[in-house]
Parts: structure tokens; C-alpha cells; sequence
């Protein structure tokens, strides 16, 4: 109950919010301060109400919606999703903060489409069911864009267009295959459902596995996003508000990775194996195509957003290592790069708020002008580079880690790994390649000369900056130096996910070796599982058994038994 | 079943009319002529399934037929008020004319 | 031999002062920023002595199994599970420190020297502006460089590794305001990490084999290491190179050296901790840190000795012809590491630490003095030229004193500490042997470095006869202000002059002492891992002669600088400069290796960025992909609205003839049949065909044809049908209903199994 009501709780303020007259914006903005905090405390009671040790699904709730389509509203959170949400309600107030001098004009509107926003995310995290997933998809959608399209840059009709375009195409893909999956589970075991714990039980021919995992992966391939289809997060970026940009790197950038391993790979896990390797070297293209682009910048937000390419591709890179090292590197990797690119995004927005411009070379030696900014700009940015003791390092090198020694996986996918070694050595160059435009930028921007005269009167961080740097600041410390407190609570739920994955791949080879017509069927797993609410299976194929033989010549001397119990 | 015109002979004069409805509503150029020949094609319909629901003593579609008889007369409502708003603004009502929904 | 002590306080402390200084310091006086700094520096190096003397100490007098060592177990910091060949393995690893005799070494290092070096910058940096942060940055940096010593894993050292980076990029660039620190600052940073890059490498490499990540993991898994080969060379060659590769980044060796002399921008006293004494010593550090791994194998050893050697040799060359003070010390710095690396490549790691730390000393000392002499000349245009320098010695005596003493030291004149240190490090590279490498390397080592020796005393002692001999040659103005500095400076130089006098005793060569192995060695080659210590198989005459020919190399060095710049340029250096134009030319701009490395890798690295971008990014993906996109949509968008030209008519017709297909195609018979066993007979099934469609079933247009299998023919027949099945198996029956009134027909078949007893 309590998940449920963290998720709707941002959707009654926006409600609320619709309410407010048009000429009060302070008490516009107050509201969404209050309910987006709200969430916050929330969200930190169900983090504190979850139980590390348990796997699976917890505080979930199951309420049916269209019975009869098999559609519920099933909701639960687990060691995967819990800091990703912990990560949403955590920004989401920052993010409101930052706003509060940039947007001046339609406020209202402005929180409440932050507000649905931060619904969807909530939502799209703890669904557990494909049609609910899907519903929350889209409803992060329609925010964003006019979060784009009303508040942002000059161009910002065309980025907004271009995202909501990108995205599209692979969700209505994602469509297809939910259709799908949920016509074969029909198929199947004669229970209609979109439910995730049930679908999960579904093991596809590899054939269909592959066409449904490529329907799925387009749609998270563009969120992640992966190199080439990465051409949309400059454009939405640069054209975004500031508040804008940094939820759409903090958060929703994350659902690519996300949607892989909480949908993709446990649907389809054969196929997620046989493409990693191809996975595996996009995100490593990702990783070094992103740093040496970045680099060829001359605007500080389209550089911070080609950053954002590379370390998705660190993340992308730990999924594909198979094991807890690099699945735990990944969401941590995940939750750093929320922090220290959230961070990177305000402080170009501090600058944009002063002088609306964003252009590299506008600016020189602002460090001497505003120290205190410049030392929440160099932690930003140490943080996004890796340094040890703080966030990047943990999460980039689990995931390297993980990478290096990937797997195991059962025999027969061996050769899935057989480049992992050589992908994680060039993902390891990007270490370096991160330092180099990330101190680039740094020193363009902040040291040198202060020779433009715009610059000369530059205020520090005002006190509303400060406090909204801060929490991101000291985030970044804290999961450098003690990430163990959040691995532990992903523990479990790491463990289970692979356990799952690794059964599910037995399963495969088994029924391959098992099935001597070489006839691959669609089946549940395990073996014998009965889907909850299945009627009784009926037999597809009637079988003739053979009649009893003649009954026996009957003995004179005993008493003839009287007949029947033959006839099937 | 006691039936002095048989079967066969209503659903072939369903058939023609339907048949006279629909050449009409395709070739003819004025719109009230059209509108007329819709209403030909729905009677035809009405025909047939009056026939058949007398042949098989089934009476949904005595149902059937009432639904169809209230549609028609709601449709032809609608459709002569737009000739009507057309025919103000335009001075014309022969389709050939009535473009303007051309991309 | 272990027992717990609460380490955590050493790095703690300095971590503290400089958040302190970080965060409030602006609001505090400046007496209050340097009383915190140099009290968090002299706490960690009180509680580090109390450590040693009455915790390690005693372990260690007490022998017996194990290395002596103080360890703190700290709180599990990574967590998670990695697989590999054999299955999934956890990673686990704790944030915890440990000091055995090894650290023991650097961290006394560290903080003495540290120490002096805090209560030097509040004489030197008391005129700036930023104040409070440098000394933030300073004890930052302190308790990074002690976190890097004092780590008892691979990851805790790196954390300590790139603390230093960067806090050595913040403290090089520390004057931002021109563009030439910043420049350096972030060169710095950069080529660490190109370092790093190979240490991280390292670190994986390690990990698959040992499936461990602390120090002690590593060493019980060498086994694992030893037996694996990679790419046809065994596994440890290219760990130990990935490691070596780092230590080069980190310790300015070729080809990574290019940073240090650039890193002379920063403030002087900033130079003498990183990059005398500490910093630069970490990658010395961890080669004997991981001796144990290095000693199996030998090639890459013998590599390291190479790089060594050449850079030792190559640093001494451009040394000659600098004319900045500082710069001819970084280059200095640069040789005396190569030196090191000599020491540790040649298997006398304790050798190697044992210079690092007599290196310490006296190179601390020459910067800090370097530091005084540019005080004294803060009027100059460029205090630090040393063309326009001279006579110092009568206007900065104590200065002058302890600069000489540093100097006799580096050039290894005995008995102070250099001469000790470097003379061991001579003999073992000239005994060095090691399976696959020929006899002669060690000579060839010894003799470069010999070489680099003699140039290092040429060099020093030009700098220190051009700086403090004959008449000052710079401007009336400046020499009208020389004066000494104050007694904050000048108290670290005595101390450091002290202990580059005294501090080679303990580690004076075996043969000079009847064969007992002095202090120094005995202490760091304790335990079940030791850092290895060299057994010198040569005979004592040998050992002699090499002594007197590193001190003939250190006095002709000597006597060749006082020939050519005592009391100021002679003229016969003059004349061979004039002689040697264009050499002189070539060596002064440092053989144009920062510029090579512009114009090969920087530059084009910085095309091929905007080659990528604007070729893949904007061209390839935008313009060719996404504009077709966009063109097929726009064009067929086009086509499409042909068919809309509003003749209502014209939909209709198309409306109608689309139903008209619609119904023709798709209306079919129904197919569907039902299987029934047939009691009574055995193996026999019936069938019958259900005609869902209104009509009777037995209308006369409706055609059935049956199939009992696969292989039989197609039979007419009826809706209805029986087949037998005198075999038990799996069958497919299959019926095809024909409609002859409208010619559509319809298949369908169904799998049926026939069961056996």
C-alpha cells in the first residue's frame, strides 16, 4: 500500500497544483515542494520498510484491473529498483529547486508536468505488470516533451519532436511483443495475462526469443541510450531547462538499463545471451565513441550529454558480464551517474542562469570569481571522471571488474564470453579518455584569465544553490566511500535475478537435448509450473490408449466378474 | 414452414435492390440522389434479414431490422442537415463540385 | 605476527585539517590555517613514530613467523561476486590498512618530511591570497599519499593513488590565473592516468588468477599466477609490466616523465613534497610493495632496470642545459628515479627503498632551498634563472650551507646519505643476473647509470656554483633586497641537512661490516614477505672497487663543474657552448619530446575527435540516416495524399470494392473437426467435420477430403470419416474442405498420438 501511495502521490499534486490560480507561482511552486519532499519521505520509509535479506518482490500490491484481459495493476519494488527510485524522489526536489529562478513563466504548468513526471518514473520502476510498465512508459513521455517543447532552448520544438519521435519508434516495437508474449502465454498454458510474475514462467523458442528480444531491446536500446541510436540525448539536452536536463540524464536515462534487466533478459534470456556479445561491443563503442566526441564540443551542456553516452556505456557493459560484480556495478554506476551528471547539468545551469550562454569559450577563469562554485563544479566532475572515494570509481570499476572475469555461464554459452576480456580493456581506456574532456572543460570554463568582461561581476552560489548542490555533493561522498550499505540491500535480489537467469539457461539446453524430434516448443519453466488461474489443461492431443486385452477364457470353477471398466 | 413467396425470391429481390442502391450511390452526381440510394441499400439489408429471420422463425432479426430502420432514419437526418449547411454556403449540391475535404 | 592498532588515525588526521581548511578556513585567521595543517601533519607523524617504536618494533624484534605488521580492519567497502573460468568467486574487499615494515618506511618519510615541509610554506606562501585552501590541498594530499602506503589491497592503494593525482593537479595548477599552470596542472592529471589505465589493468589481471584483491590474497595466490600463461608469455610478465606501465605514469619514467618538469609551476614547496619526496615515489613504492610478484619474472625486471637506466641517463642530459632552478631539479628528480627503478629492476629492492629514501632528504632540501633562493629574489623578473644569479652564498648563509650539503649528497660523496644509497644500488645493478638475461646487462645497467651519476654531480654543482659562487650577474635593484628567509623556512633546511648527513648510516653495505647486513635491510626483509634483498656474490675487492669508482664519479664530477662555472660561467664553457651550438640547442629544448608528443598524439587526437563527431555524428547518423528517414516519410506522405481528392464518390467506390475483396478472400468453409475415439474398436478414431456456417452440412457444393497421415493420399469423402491406426505413434490427420459454389477452400490438420501399452 505504501508503494502505491508514494507512486500516486506526486499525480494528487499535480492535481492540486491545476488547482492553484495562474498569478501565484510561489504557491505553485510550494506545492510540488511539498509533494515532491513527500515522496521523498516516503520513499525513504519503504527503503527502511525493505528487507535486505529477501529476495524478490516486496511491498507489492496486486489489484486486478480488466480481469478479463488478464490486466492488474501489480506493483513491488526489489533490491534492483529500490535505489533507482530512492534516486528518483531524491532528484526530483533538486530539480525544483533549481527551477526556481529559471522558469518564471507558466509555473504551474511547469510543476505539474514535473509532477506526472516524476509519477511515470515512479510507476514505469515498480510496475510489474507489462500492460502497467508500457501505461507508465508513455506517461513519461508526454511530460517531457512539453517540459521540452514549452520551457526550453531555441530549438526546442525540433529536440522535443526528435525525442518523443526516437522514443516512440521502439516502444511501439516493445508493443508488438508484448502482444506477443501475451497471445503465446495464452497459447500456452490458456491463461490471458500480462503479469510479469507469471510471464517470466514463459520460456520462448529461440527463434521467436530473438525477434521478441530485438522488438524489446529497440525500445531500451534508444533510452540507454546505445551508440547509434544515442542522436537524440544532445539535442534534448541542450534544448531543456536545466531542471529538464537533469532529471532526463538523473533518471530516465536509466530506464534503457533498467528495462533491459528487469524485462528483456528474464523474458527472454536465451536470446539476451546470444546477443550480448554484440551489446557488449555497442556499449563499448558507446563508451569511447561518447569520450572522444564529447571532446570536439564547444558547449558545455552537449558535452556533458555526450559524457552521458560514455557511462551508460559502462553501465550497459556491466549487465553484459553476467554476474553480481557487473550487475552491481551497473546500477551503482547507475546511481553515481544520476548523481555526479545531475550535479554537472545544474552547474552548467548556474552559469546559464547567470549569463544565458553555454558556450565553452564565453567563459575563463571563473574559479577566482565564484570559488565555492567551483569547488562543487570539481567534485561534479571528479566524481563523473572515476577518482576513487568517490561514487564513479565503485560503480565503474565493479563493472570493469565484472567485465574481466565475466560469467559464469552454463556450458554450451561459453563462447558468449569470448571477448570479454578484449571489450573491457578498451572500456578501461575510457578512464582515460574521461579525463581528458572533462579537464578540459574544467579548465576552459574555470581557469585561466578572466578576461570577459560579462564575467567580471559573477555572483557565487546563492543559498538556494548551495542547498540544492549539496545533497548531490555529499551523495557522491557518501557512495564512494561506504557503497556497501547499497550493495547490500541489492544483494539478495542480485543473487535471485541470476540464480533465475542461470536455472532458465539450464532449462534451455536441457529441453534442446531432451527433445529428440529437435522440435524447440514454447514451454513454462520449471517444469510442471501451473500458471495461477490456468484452466484445466486440456489435452492437445487426444490420445487413443489401447483397449485392455480380451478378457481371460473365464475359470468354470470362480464366478465371472462382472464386466466392464474396460471401455476408456 | 408456410412461405406464399419462397425464399430464394425475396433475397434475389434483396439482392437487386442492393445491387441498384449501391450502383447509385457510387455514379450519381447529385447528393440528394446519393443520400436516396443509401437508403435503398439499407432497405435491401432490411430485406434480407427479414427473410431469413421469417425462414428460420428466429426472431432477432424482426430485432434486427427495427435497429436498422432507427439507424437509417438518425443517418439520413444527419446527412440531409450537412447537404443542407453545404448547399448554403456552396449554391451547389452535385458531388462532382463538393471538394473541399482534398488534401 | 600481527596485532591491531588504530591506523586509520595516521591518514584520518591530515584528512581532517584539510577539510577544516577546505571548508572554514577563509574565516580563520592565517595563524590558525597553518596551526591546524602542520598540527594534523605533526600528529600523524607522533602517532606513526608510536606505531613503529611500540608496536612494530617489538613484533619485530621478537622474529618469528609471518612479517611484523599493525593492521586495522576497516569495513567491507566493495561486495559483489565475479565470475571466470571456474565459476563464480565473491569479491569482497575491505577498506583496511595495514604498516609492516615496508610502510613503516614511507609513512615516517611522509610525515617527518611532510612535517617540515607545512612549517616551511607558512614562511613561503604567507603572502597569498589563498592561503587557508593550500594548505587544504596540502594535507589532502598528506593523508592520500598515507592512505596509498598504508592500503592493504590493490583498490585502497589506488584510492591513495589518484588522491594524489589529484591533489597534485589542484596544488600544480594552484596559481589558475595563467594558463600555463592550469596547463600543467591538467597534463599532470592526464598522463597519471594513462598510468592508471595500465594499473587498472593490472589490478583485473590479478584478480583472475588469485580471485583476490588485498596484498596478502595476492601472495598466496602467486602459485595461481606463476602457472597461467597469456598470449604465449606468462601470466606474470604482463602483470607486472601493466603494473610497471603504472608506476612509470605515477614516477615520471620514460615515456611518462613529460609532466614533472612542467609540474614546476606550481608553488615550490608544493614541488618538494610531490615531487621530491612523495608522489613520484609511490610507483617505486609499489614495485617493492609487489616484490614478491616481481621476482618471477625476470624479463620484465630487466625491462624495468632498462627504463631506469635510460631515463636516469636521459634526465642527466637535459639537466646540463636548463637554466631554470627548478627545472634542472625536476630533472634531477626524474634521474635519481630512474636510479630507483635501477635498484628495484636489478632485485635489490631494499636498495631501491633505501635511495627513495635518502633521495627524500636531499631532494626535499634543494627544493626548499630553491624555494629560499627564489624568496630572496622575489623582485626579479624571473627568480628563478639562474644566469642571473651568483655570490648567494655571503647573503644567504644558512641557505647556501645546507644547499651544499644536499649537493655533496646527491653527488654521492661519502659518508653522507646519497653515497650509500646510490653506491648500493651501482654494485647490485653491476651483479645482476637473472635467468634469460645475459651477464652483461648488468655491466651495461651499471655503466649508464655510473654515467648518470657522473652527470648528476656535473650538473648539481653547476647549478650550485652558478647560483652561490662568484659575483651576483642580475639586476642592482634585485641585489639590493637579498636577504635570508625566515627562520620558518630555514629550520626545515638544517633539519633535512642533518638527515642527509646522517641518515645513510643505517643502511651501511654489508662488506663493511664484516658481512652483517645493516639495519635498513634487515628491517624491510623480515618475514615471509620480505622485500627482497640482494645477496652480493661478489668479493669484497670487487665491492671496493665499485665504491671508488662511484666516488671517483661523484669527485671528477665535481672537479669538471668547478672547472667550467666556478665563481660564474668560465670561459671555457663559454667557448664549448659557442662550439656546440646546435647540441646545446637540441638539449636545452629537451630534445623537443613535449613537442613530438603534441604534434603525434595531441593534436591528432584532437582532429580525430572532431573527424568522429562531425563525420559519424552529424553526417552519417543525422544527415544519412535520419534524413532518409525523414525524406520516405515526407515522400510517401506525398503519395498518399494523391488519393485524397475529396470527391466523396471516389472513397466510396474504393470503400466498396475493398469490402468486395475483403469478403471474397476471406470468407472460407469452416475447417475445424473434432476427433473421436470410436468404442469398441481398437486403434480407430472418427471424425467429423462441423460446419459452423448456417446451411446444412450436407449441402451439395461443400467438397471434403481427408488424409488419415502424413503419407497417405488424399481421400473424398464425407463430413464424416473413420480412421485406423494399427500402429501406436504420432499422427497427423488432415482435412481440406472445398466450396464449389464459390471456389474458396479451407485445410486444417491436428497432431494426434496413439498410445501403446
Amino acid at each position: 500500500m505504501l508503494l502505491t501511495i508514494m507512486l500516486l502521490l506526486p499525480l494528487l499534486g499535480a492535481l492540486i497544483v491545476a488547482l492553484v490560480p495562474r498569478e501565484e507561482e510561489g504557491l505553485a511552486r510550494g506545492v510540488g515542494y511539498l509533494f515532491t519532499i513527500a515522496t521523498f519521505i516516503l520513499s525513504i520509509a519503504v527503503a527502511l520498510r525493505f528487507k535486505a535479506a529477501q529476495g524478490g518482490m516486496q511491498l507489492g500490491l496486486a489489484v486486478p484491473w480488466v480481469p478479463s484481459l488478464g490486466i492488474s495493476f501489480k506493483v513491488g519494488i526489489d533490491g534492483i529498483s529500490l535505489w533507482l527510485m530512492l534516486l528518483t524522489t531524491f532528484l526530483t526536489p533538486i530539480c525544483l529547486l533549481s527551477a526556481h529562478k529559471a522558469i518564471d513563466k507558466k509555473v504551474r504548468g511547469f510543476v505539474a508536468a514535473f509532477l506526472i513526471l516524476e509519477t511515470g518514473m515512479l510507476g514505469a520502476f515498480v510496475a510489474q505488470d507489462l500492460f502497467l510498465f508500457y501505461v507508465f512508459w508513455e506517461v513519461m513521455l508526454v511530460p517531457m516533451y512539453f517540459i521540452i517543447g514549452v520551457w526550453g532552448g531555441d530549438r526546442r520544438i525540433y529536440a522535443s519532436f526528435k525525442f518523443v519521435i526516437y522514443t516512440m519508434v521502439g516502444s511501439l516495437l516493445m508493443l508488438v511483443a508484448i502482444f506477443y508474449l501475451y497471445v503465446t502465454m495464452h497459447d500456452v498454458s490458456g491463461v490471458w495475462t500480462f503479469d510479469m510474475e507469471q510471464l517470466r514462467h514463459l520460456v520462448l523458442t529461440p527463434r521467436a526469443q530473438i525477434w521478441c528480444f530485438l522488438a524489446f531491446a529497440s525500445a531500451f536500446f534508444i533510452k540507454v541510450p546505445m551508440f547509434p541510436a544515442h542522436t537524440w540525448l544532445p539535442d534534448a539536452h541542450v534544448q531543456a531547462p536545466t531542471a529538464g536536463s537533469v532529471i532526463l540524464a538523473g533518471v530516465l536515462l536509466k530506464f534503457g538499463v533498467y528495462g533491459f534487466l528487469r524485462f528483456a533478459i528474464p523474458l527472454f534470456p536465451w536470446a539476451a545471451t546470444w546477443c550480448s556479445p554484440g551489446l557488449a561491443i555497442l556499449a563499448v563503442i558507446g563508451i569511447v565513441y561518447g569520450s572522444l566526441v564529447a571532446f570536439a564540443q564547444d558547449d558545455m551542456k552537449r558535452l556533458v550529454a555526450y559524457s552521458s553516452v560514455a557511462h551508460m556505456g559502462f553501465v550497459m557493459l556491466g549487465v553484459m558480464a553476467w554476474n553480481a560484480a557487473g550487475i552491481q556495478g551497473a546500477i551503482f554506476t547507475m546511481l553515481s551517474h544520476g548523481l555526479t551528471t545531475g550535479g554537472l547539468f545544474l552547474a552548467v545551469g548556474v552559469l546559464y542562469d547567470r549569463r544565458h550562454k553555454r558556450d565553452i569559450a564565453e567563459y575563463g577563469g571563473i574559479a577566482a570569481q565564484m570559488p565555492r562554485y567551483a569547488a562543487m563544479f570539481l567534485i561534479c566532475t571528479m566524481g563523473s571522471i572515476g577518482l576513487p572515494a568517490l561514487s564513479g570509481f565503485v560503480g565503474e570499476f565493479m563493472s570493469l571488474l565484472g567485465m574481466f572475469n565475466a560469467g559464469p555461464l552454463p556450458a554450451g554459452f561459453k563462447q558468449t564470453l569470448w571477448h570479454s576480456r578484449i571489450f573491457a580493456i578498451i572500456a578501461t581506456t575510457g578512464v582515460v579518455l574521461g579525463a581528458v574532456y572533462m579537464l578540459w572543460m574544467f579548465q576552459k570554463v574555470m581557469f585561466g584569465k578572466n578576461a570577459n568582461p560579462k564575467n567580471q561581476s559573477l555572483k557565487d552560489l546563492s543559498g538556494r544553490e548551495v542547498a540544492m548542490f549539496l545533497p548531490l555533493v555529499v551523495g557522491i561522498f557518501w557512495l564512494g566511500l561506504f557503497p556497501k550499505g547499497i550493495l547490500n540491500k541489492m544483494d539478495a535480489s542480485v543473487r535471485g535475478y541470476l540464480d533465475e537467469y542461470r536455472a532458465k539457461m539450464e532449462d534451455i539446453r536441457n529441453f534442446r537435448q531432451d527433445d529428440a524430434s529437435g522440435e524447440y516448443r514454447h514451454h513454462l519453466w520449471p517444469e510442471g509450473y501451473v500458471v495461477p488461474g490456468a484452466p484445466v489443461v486440456r489435452q492437445p492431443e487426444p490420445t487413443v490408449e489401447a483397449q485392455p486385452a480380451p478378457q481371460p477364457a473365464p475359470n468354470p470353477d470362480v464366478a465371472p466378474a462382472p464386466p466392464g471398466g474396460g471401455a476408456p | 414452414m408456410s412461405f406464399f413467396i419462397s425464399l430464394p425470391h425475396t433475397l434475389a429481390l434483396g439482392a437487386i435492390l442492393f445491387t441498384i442502391g449501391i450502383i447509385g450511390a457510387l455514379i450519381r452526381k447529385n447528393a440528394l440522389i446519393v443520400l436516396m440510394s443509401i437508403e435503398l441499400m439499407l432497405n435491401a439489408a432490411n430485406l434480407t434479414v427479414l427473410a431469413f429471420a421469417r425462414a428460420r422463425h428466429d426472431n432477432t432479426g424482426h430485432t434486427l431490422a427495427f435497429i436498422v430502420i432507427a439507424v437509417a432514419a438518425a443517418e439520413a437526418a444527419v446527412g440531409l442537415a450537412v447537404l443542407v449547411g453545404i448547399f448554403r454556403t456552396r449554391r451547389t449540391s452535385s458531388l462532382d463540385e463538393i471538394t473541399m475535404m482534398k488534401q | 605476527m600481527t596485532s591491531d592498532f588504530p591506523l586509520y588515525l595516521i591518514p584520518l588526521l591530515p584528512l581532517i585539517g584539510a577539510a577544516i581548511n577546505l571548508l572554514f578556513g577563509k574565516r580563520l585567521s592565517k595563524d590558525t590555517n597553518h596551526y591546524i595543517a602542520i598540527t594534523a601533519v605533526g600528529g600523524a607523524a607522533v602517532i606513526a613514530i608510536h606505531a613503529c617504536v611500540s608496536g612494530l618494533w617489538p613484533l619485530w624484534k621478537a622474529g618469528g613467523p609471518g612479517t611484523p605488521s599493525l593492521t586495522w580492519q576497516g569495513w567491507e567497502w566493495l561486495h559483489g561476486a565475479a565470475g571466470g573460468g571456474m565459476g563464480e568467486t565473491a569479491v569482497s574487499l575491505k577498506a583496511a590498512l595495514v604498516l609492516d615494515p615496508l610502510s613503516a618506511v614511507m609513512v615516517l618519510v611522509i610525515t617527518l618530511i611532510g612535517f617540515l615541509i607545512h612549517l616551511y610554506s607558512a614562511g613561503y606562501m604567507a603572502e597569498d591570497k589563498r592561503y587557508a585552501t593550500y594548505f587544504g590541498y596540502l594535507n589532502l594530499f598528506t593523508g592520500a599519499m598515507l592512505i596509498l602506503v598504508l592500503g592493504d589491497s590493490l583498490p585502497v592503494m589506488f584510492v591513495g593513488w589518484e588522491g594524489v593525482g589529484l591533489c597534485s593537479y589542484l596544488l600544480i595548477g594552484f596559481w589558475f590565473d595563467v594558463d600555463k599552470n592550469a596547463n600543467a596542472g591538467r597534463k599532470a592529471f592526464v598522463v597519471n592516468r594513462i598510468g592508471d589505465f595500465a594499473f587498472l589493468l593490472g589490478i583485473f589481471l590479478t584478480f583472475y588468477f588469485t580471485k583476490s584483491l588485498s596484498f596478502s590474497g595476492v601472495r598466496d595466490g602467486v602459485g595461481e599466477i606463476t602457472g597461467s600463461r597469456i598470449w604465449g608469455a606468462p601470466a606474470q610478465f604482463w602483470i607486472c609490466l601493466l603494473f610497471f606501465i603504472g608506476a612509470c605514469g605515477k614516477s615520471a619514467q620514460i615515456p611518462l616523465y613529460v609532466w614533472l618538469p612542467d609540474a614546476m609551476a606550481g608553488p615550490t614547496p608544493v614541488s618538494a613534497l610531490i615531487h621530491a619526496a612523495t608522489m613520484v615515489t609511490a610507483g617505486v613504492y609499489m614495485i617493492a610493495r609487489l616484490s614478491f610478484l616481481y621476482v618471477t619474472a625476470p624479463t620484465v625486471m630487466a625491462i624495468v632496470a632498462g627504463v631506469g637506466a635510460a631515463t636516469a641517463l636521459f634526465a642527466a642530459i637535459i639537466g646540463f642545459a636548463q637554466n631554470d632552478l627548478k627545472k634542472v631539479l625536476a630533472y634531477s628528480t626524474v634521474s635519481q628515479l630512474g636510479l630507483m627503478f635501477v635498484g628495484v629492476g636489478t632485485g635489490n629492492f631494499t636498495g631501491g627503498v633505501f635511495h627513495l629514501m635518502t633521495h627524500a632528504f636531499f631532494k626535499a632540501g634543494l627544493f626548499l632551498g630553491a624555494g629560499s633562493v627564489m624568496h630572496a629574489l622575489h623582485h626579479a623578473k624571473d627568480p628563478g634563472d639562474i644566469r642571473e644569479m651568483g655570490g648567494l652564498r655571503r647573503k644567504l648563509p644558512i641557505t647556501h650551507i645546507t644547499f651544499l650539503i644536499y649537493c655533496i649528497a646527491i653527488a654521492g660523496i661519502p659518508p653522507l646519505a646519497g653515497f650509500f644509497s646510490k653506491d648500493g644500488i651501482l654494485a647490485g645493478a653491476f651483479a645482476f643476473t637473472a635467468p634469460g638475461v645475459p651477464r652483461f646487462y648488468g655491466h651495461l645497467i651499471w655503466a649508464v647509470s655510473s654515467l648518470a651519476s657522473l652527470g648528476t654531480a656535473v650538473y648539481m654543482f653547476r647549478l650550485y656554483f652558478l647560483t652561490f659562487t662568484g659575483k651576483f650577474r642580475g639586476d642592482h635593484h634585485v641585489e639590493t633586497h637579498l636577504h635570508e628567509s625566515p627562520a620558518e623556512m630555514t629550520i626545515p633546511l638544517i633539519v633535512l641537512g642533518l638527515g642527509a648527513m646522517a641518515v645513510g648510516f643505517v643502511g651501511i653495505p654489508a662488506f663493511l661490516r664484516s658481512h652483517h647486513e645493516p639495519l635498513f635491510v634487515r628491517w624491510l626483509s623480515s618475514g615471509d614477505a620480505p622485500v627482497q634483498a640482494l645477496a652480493l656474490h661478489m668479493s669484497s675487492s670487487r665491492e671496493w672497487l665499485l665504491m671508488a669508482v662511484a666516488t671517483g664519479a661523484g669527485v671528477i664530477g665535481i672537479i669538471v663543474a668547478a672547472a667550467l662555472w666556478l665563481g660564474g660561467p668560465r670561459p671555457a664553457v663559454v667557448s664549448l657552448g659557442n662550439g656546440l651550438g646546435p647540441v646545446k640547442k637540441l638539449v636545452a629544448s629537451k630534445f623537443y619530446i613535449d613537442e613530438l608528443y603534441d604534434l603525434v598524439l595531441v593534436r591528432p587526437f584532437r582532429w580525430l575527435c572532431m573527424a568522429v563527431y562531425q563525420i559519424v555524428d552529424r553526417f552519417i547518423i543525422e544527415t544519412l540516416l535520419l534524413g532518409l528517414v525523414t525524406t520516405l516519410v515526407d515522400f510517401s506522405g506525398r503519395a498518399l495524399r494523391l488519393l485524397q481528392n475529396g470527391h466523396v464518390q471516389r472513397y466510396m467506390v474504393v470503400t466498396t470494392m475493398a469490402l468486395a475483396a475483403i469478403l471474397w478472400f476471406g470468407m472460407r468453409p469452416s475447417d475445424e473437426f473434432t476427433v473421436q475415439p470410436v468404442m469398441g474398436a481398437q486403434n480407430t478414431i472418427s471424425l467429423h467435420a462441423n460446419a459452423h456456417d448456417y446451411g446444412t452440412p450436407n449441402a451439395p457444393q461443400r467438397k471434403y477430403k481427408w488424409k488419415c497421415a502424413t503419407d497417405d493420399p488424399w481421400k473424398a469423402g464425407g463430413p464424416d470419416k473413420t480412421c485406423e491406426y494399427p500402429n501406436p505413434g504420432k499422427y497427423e490427420v488432415q482435412l481440406e474442405v472445398h466450396d464449389d459454389l464459390w471456389g474458396t477452400s479451407n485445410k486444417s490438420s491436428k497432431l494426434i498420438r496413439v498410445g501403446g501399452d
